[in-house]
């Protein structure tokens, strides 16, 4: 009972979550195009 | 550089040792929440199966509003107190993320409330502050794409990020201080009055978003430095040529 409330919420949550991750990996593939390896990160490990 | 040469050099761009195990822990957290959440827990008796929207829900909630714009109110403080830019590009970063699990509060509340109240939204003082909340940061990430000085637009989000966190003391005790429809606090620390597969699967769905809440911010975090150094050049390069341009001006009026 109330399956037409809970999957959509599931399938907000966590498709957006894989949608917001894909499109900031792609940025961040994008920016990295841009700037020399040495200055690519803050901290370094 | 070769297509291929540059796709090798920008291959996991933002990501590292730590996101890597990261990311795996956070996977393994997710599909443990969607086996618990959805499958193994059993339904209330109450409120039947859509108690499994409180697995991600208040999860979301504290991920979101509490830790996300926690963090950008703690990097607005620092930043104003010493001009960090580590702090403000972490602040700025938290608080996109905070706004995208704002957002889910938002839409698993509503979906929530609607088997439960009847009715997707009321006007009630938790939704209205936690709406509140979301539009302000809306509201700071707008601040930080303005086309202004940097240190100015940097300063003027840590003033926004502050005050938007403020605005979480009201989301927090409006359930006390005024006649709510939202319940209050499901957890009581003393005698938790939840079913213990069902506080396993609420805590397990803190712990993944949690951990995918810190993932994302590394992430996050990486990609706003790298546009930091971007927008760093590009100034540097202006200055330059502005310089060029007024050393040949200068060598023209000495000629003339």
């Amino acid at each position: 009972m109330h399956w037409e409330y809970v999957i959509p919420g599931y399938l907000a949550v966590f498709g957006s979550l894989a949608i917001y991750t894909v499109l900031l990996l792609r940025k961040a593939r994008r920016l990295a195009a841009q700037v020399p390896p040495e200055k690519r990160r803050f901290l370094h490990d | 550089m070769t297509q291929v040469e540059t796709a090798n050099a920008t291959r996991g761009a933002t990501s590292s040792k730590a996101t890597r195990m990261l990311g795996v822990l956070s996977a393994v957290g997710v599909a443990a929440l969607l086996l618990f959440g959805l499958i193994l827990s059993p339904p209330d008796v109450a409120q039947a199966d859509s108690v499994r929207l409180f697995y991600i829900h208040v999860p979301s909630a504290i991920v979101g509003l509490y830790l996300a714009f926690g963090v950008t109110c703690l990097g607005s403080i620092i930043h104003l107190r010493n001009g960090s830019v580590f702090w403000d590009l972490l602040a700025g970063a938290a608080a996109e993320i905070g706004v995208v699990f704002a957002g889910f509060t938002l839409v698993t509340g509503m979906l929530w409330g609607r088997p439960t109240w009847g009715v997707y939204w009321q006007w009630d003082p938790r939704l209205t502050s936690t709406s509140l909340s979301f539009l302000l940061f809306l509201g700071y990430l707008a601040v930080r794409r303005l086309d202004l000085d940097p240190a100015v637009r940097s300063k003027r989000a840590a003033i926004l990020g502050i005050i938007g966190f403020l605005n979480l003391i009201i989301v927090r005790q409006s359930v006390q201080w005024w006649r709510s429809l939202h319940q209050g606090s499901t957890l009581n620390p003393v005698d938790a009055q939840i079913d213990g597969l069902m506080l396993f699967s609420f805590f397990l769905g803190l712990i993944a978003l949690t951990s995918v809440f810190f993932w994302l911010l590394l992430h996050r975090f990486r990609v706003a430095w790298m546009e930091h150094q971007i927008e760093a050049a590009s100034v540097t390069t202006a200055l330059a040529a502005r310089r060029s341009e007024a050393a040949d001006y200068d060598g023209l009026a000495g000629n003339t």
